[in-house]
């Protein structure tokens, strides 16, 4: 009966929609609007806009406290970071596995670095040689202060598997 | 009639003693004894409690080697959790300075509380062992095909979410275990595609911090409970809608 009226008036009048047909699609239209809008708003709210995480730069020390082939582990605890200095440089790595983001550590006397949650292995350049590891492992931004300090920069990384360990600021070289 | 503003001590006694009760009774119990089949139906469906299960079930189902009851043992044993948790909850504040210290208080200095914490660890790996095996049995008695395949549909996203309340519940003693398995689960979700986006939504931010503490600590008692709950609720009853365990609906 009521779709009789609709049509009637629709007819009479002219106009594409009753006035009925009008206020049910507005008030649909207001409340799926409001619950869509409202499931973006919660959805923006679980991203965190302020972190509260530490600073990714910190100094470490002068390039004479690193003896060429060894593997520094005195900044491992505080930031996560060997310093390694060979005969090229000096360059810092993210102590964070390539698989699952485990600390591997650095075993002095087979001279690699191993993961201990699924047995990955590293050489002392990070290369992956055994074990899960997709990847090699990262190294970070590395650069000298102007009070000559040594400056890890862990927001910035180079990978290996990009080419990246040829470019600036991925070795100090000393 | 003259006397009806008296007051008789004896009919507002007796009305108090006998007829209240009796008042009380029917409005709770709305059906006869339970002789004849209309009120034994009335029985299970005018009871909130019974009303999930159905007014008949065929005699095979009901034998023990038939199911080997897993969805009722995983349904106790989530039953158990609920309580268990609930009471752990007093005395856990999900907090990185805090909680391993509350777990620590729990197992030594809170009365029972080694005992609730050990039915709640306990109970959670016995319900995801339970509902292994009852899916293996709704498998090999081919209780998923139709017209069971959606009710093995909801199934599924049961077995996920408790394993998600497994991977949740893990990370709430706050310790190395907790932590690096954390880690690493949280490392496999950025494998998938967008990756890295889920990985931060899931902790929170980049590390496994507070910010990660406590969006496991809401998942695992508010939000996967409550799914959880809501899902069981459609589980049973399309139990009964397609006609119980196996055979035709009734």
């Amino acid at each position: 009966m009521s779709s009789e009226v609709s049509t009637t008036s629709v007819e009479e009048t002219g106009n594409l929609w009753s006035r009925r047909n009008f206020f049910s699609l507005a008030g649909w239209a207001g409340f799926l609007g409001s619950i869509g809008i409202s499931l973006i708003g919660f959805t923006r709210f679980m991203f965190p806009r302020v972190l509260f995480e530490p600073s990714p730069l910190f100094k470490a020390g002068y390039p004479e406290d690193y003896t060429v082939g060894k593997v520094s582990n005195k900044w491992k605890k505080d930031f996560r970071v060997w310093i390694v200095r060979d005969k090229e440089g000096i360059y810092a790595i993210l102590a964070r596995c390539t698989h699952l983001g485990c600390t591997p550590n650095w075993l002095a006397g087979e001279g690699k670095f191993k993961c201990p949650c699924h047995g990955s292995g590293f050489t002392i350049d990070g290369i992956n040689f055994e074990g899960p590891a997709p990847r090699p492992l990262e190294r970070l931004k590395i650069a000298m202060a102007p009070d000559g300090q040594i400056v890890v920069d862990k927001s910035k990384k180079f990978l290996h598997e990009k080419g990246e360990w040829d470019e600036p600021f991925s070795i100090l070289r000393v | 009639m003259e006397n009806k503003n008296k007051f008789d001590l004896r009919e507002t006694l007796s009305y108090f003693a006998f007829e209240v009760p009796v008042k009380l009774y029917r409005s709770i119990i709305r059906h006869g004894y339970p002789d004849s089949e209309k009120n034994k139906s009335l029985l299970i469906f005018t009871n909130f409690f019974l009303h999930i299960l159905p007014v008949k079930v065929r005699k095979h189902t009901v034998k023990v080697r038939y199911s080997y009851c897993m969805g009722g043992i995983t349904l106790l044993l989530f039953i158990i959790l609920t309580i268990t948790g609930g009471l752990l909850m007093f005395y856990y504040v999900p907090s990185t300075e805090k909680a391993y210290q509350n777990m620590k208080d729990l197992e030594f200095a809170v009365s029972f509380g080694v005992f609730l914490r050990n039915m709640h660890r306990w109970g959670a790996h016995g319900m995801v062992a339970t509902v292994f095996l009852h899916m293996c049995r709704v498998f090999y008695t081919g209780a998923y095909k139709p017209p069971r395949e959606f009710n093995w549909v909801i199934g599924v996203i049961l077995l996920v979410s408790t394993l998600f309340l497994s991977f949740t519940g893990y990370l709430l003693p706050w310790d190395q275990l907790a932590f690096w398995a954390i880690t690493v689960g949280a490392t496999i979700a950025s494998y998938a595609p967008m990756g890295d986006l889920q990985r931060f939504v899931l902790l929170g931010g980049n590390t496994v911090d507070q910010g990660a503490l406590i969006r496991f600590y809401v998942a695992h008692v508010f939000l996967l409970p409550l799914v959880t709950t809501l899902l069981i609720g459609v589980h049973l009853w399309r139990v009964r809608k397609d006609g119980g365990m196996s055979g035709p609906p009734l």
